[in-house]
């Protein structure tokens, strides 16, 4: 079981208002370290890595900060690895959002909602999450738990084993998927509540 | 399948939580953290906190209201009332509320939702609107017009149009008030927000008017809204949000049900 005192690296990319991630983790208990140093990267614990915002601006800053090779070294090193929205996205290797090619720690592609008339897009609002394989971050919670998206684009995990939750919007999308020491939540758990909590909470105390 | 959101909106005077109706009244009703805590107990899926204190020198009490429920809650909550700027928009997002809401500010400078949405994004920007139905005329064809300031100064735009314009700025999302139906609890007009939710791809969420849980049900599926706002109606106790749930669920109203 991870200790609290270890903190956690919560990688800042100008990707979007980070307050609320940092907030949920110290309620937690756990020491919470924004930075947007690569070195503190390579040297953490622990490390969530959240986002909101476009991928291809956000591949850019991860590019030219040095924080895109931390992250490829470090979720390499087989230390625990979160991605939370975008930061859920951009770890796989190619998004449609700017053609981006993003950093490619996990196999699969990035792609856009083609939901039909009456569907609103971003996805918006608390929507279930069906926990299709078990998963240590899924502890103590009931599938179909609702969590909150706001969403333009979803993962597509290049392997089926590594799809994890399962979530219904004009049809079915992977709304969090992890394999070894990643794991990738395209909902936001700190917005969440308690349930998200919970999640967050789990991963915190994964050892992988 | 998404649910539909019951968002509860906050006023908030100089640190407190004041008398639902809006520009008039300021009796307490209660610490805003403290409500807004109990109301994520009951099952809220969004807050708004409306800040109408009338100085905008005292906005730091506001942060620090922001600044308090982030730590307290971990739902959605936007916060609206007199942000003018960037600059007002970032320090509220950075105090760690989720989205900006921006009403007679996105009138008198439409450039502030592209701002925003620049800034920190789409999601992060609601666009506010009073709407009032003054009739079909020329510049006027929906017959819906905006108000700004209290509802108070017609603006002679089409609240249709209005809508759409915000959008194609970059607004995420848009919240429609009818000034004719706000504090009747006779329901939501039910007509604008069907109107504005065909005519734009964002989110909407229908304010003004609610009264009974029927009322909510009507606007989230006649009224075609993503979301339904009220205040008055669970902050004097005459409603509960359980109960509310427990209406639309039947009612077969996707709502989020555990929490």
């Amino acid at each position: 079981m991870s200790a609290p005192t270890d903190g956690v690296v919560i990688v800042d990319y100008g990707a979007g208002n980070l307050t609320s991630v940092r907030l949920a983790v110290e309620k937690l208990g756990w020491r919470a370290i924004v930075t947007d140093e690569p070195e503190a990267v390579r040297r953490a614990e622990r490390v969530v890595f959240p986002g909101v915002g476009a991928a291809g601006s956000a591949m850019e800053t991860l590019r030219t900060t040095g924080l895109a090779d931390a992250l490829v070294e470090y979720a390499a090193s087989g230390r625990p690895l979160a991605g939370i929205c975008l930061g859920a996205q951009v770890i796989f290797e190619q998004s449609a959002e700017n053609r981006a090619r993003c950093l490619g720690i996990l196999p699969g592609t990035v792609e856009r909602f083609g939901v039909g008339p009456g569907f609103k897009v971003p996805h918006m609002g608390w929507n279930g999450v069906e926990f299709v394989a078990a998963h240590p971050v899924w502890a103590g919670l009931e599938s179909g738990s609702q969590f909150y998206f706001v969403h333009s684009f979803f993962p597509v995990p290049a392997e089926p084993g590594m799809l994890i939750g399962r979530t219904d919007y004009g049809g079915a999308f992977p709304s969090a998927v992890a394999r070894g020491n990643v794991v990738a939540f395209q909902f936001h758990p700190e917005r969440s509540g308690r349930v998200g909590l919970a999640v967050l909470e789990n991963f915190l105390r994964w050892r992988p | 399948m998404l649910s539909k959101r019951i968002i509860i909106c906050l006023d908030v005077r100089e640190g407190k939580t004041t008398k639902g109706v809006r520009f008039q009244g300021n009796v307490d009703v209660g610490d805003p953290v403290e409500m807004g805590e109990r109301y994520c107990e009951d099952g809220v899926d969004e807050l708004v906190f409306y800040d109408i204190t009338a100085s905008h020198e005292k906005r730091g009490i506001m942060i620090d209201v922001v600044r308090r429920v982030a730590r307290t809650i971990f739902i959605p909550f936007s916060v609206g009332g007199g942000l003018r700027t960037v600059d007002d928009m970032r320090e509220v997002l950075l105090a760690g509320a989720e989205k900006v809401s921006v009403d007679s500010g996105a009138v008198r400078n439409p450039g502030i939702i592209a701002e925003g949405a620049r800034a920190f994004g789409s999601q992060c920007v609601v666009l506010g609107m009073q709407a009032k139905r003054v009739g079909r005329r020329p510049g006027i064809p929906s017959g819906y017009e905006v108000f700004v300031d209290g509802a108070r100064v017609a603006t002679g735009l089409d609240a249709v149009q209005w809508a759409r314009r915000a959008e194609e700025l970059g607004a995420g999302e848009i919240c429609v008030n009818s000034i004719d139906a706000d504090g009747t609890r006779a329901g939501y007009e039910l007509t604008i927000t069907r109107m504005i939710s065909e005519a734009v791809r964002v989110p909407v969420i229908a304010s003004g008017g609610a009264g009974e849980p029927a009322h909510l049900r009507d606007v989230l599926t006649e009224g075609k809204a993503d979301a339904a706002l009220i205040a008055s109606m669970v902050h004097y106790g005459t409603h509960t949000l359980s109960e509310i749930k427990r209406y639309l669920d039947n009612a077969g109203v996707p709502v989020r049900t555990k929490w």
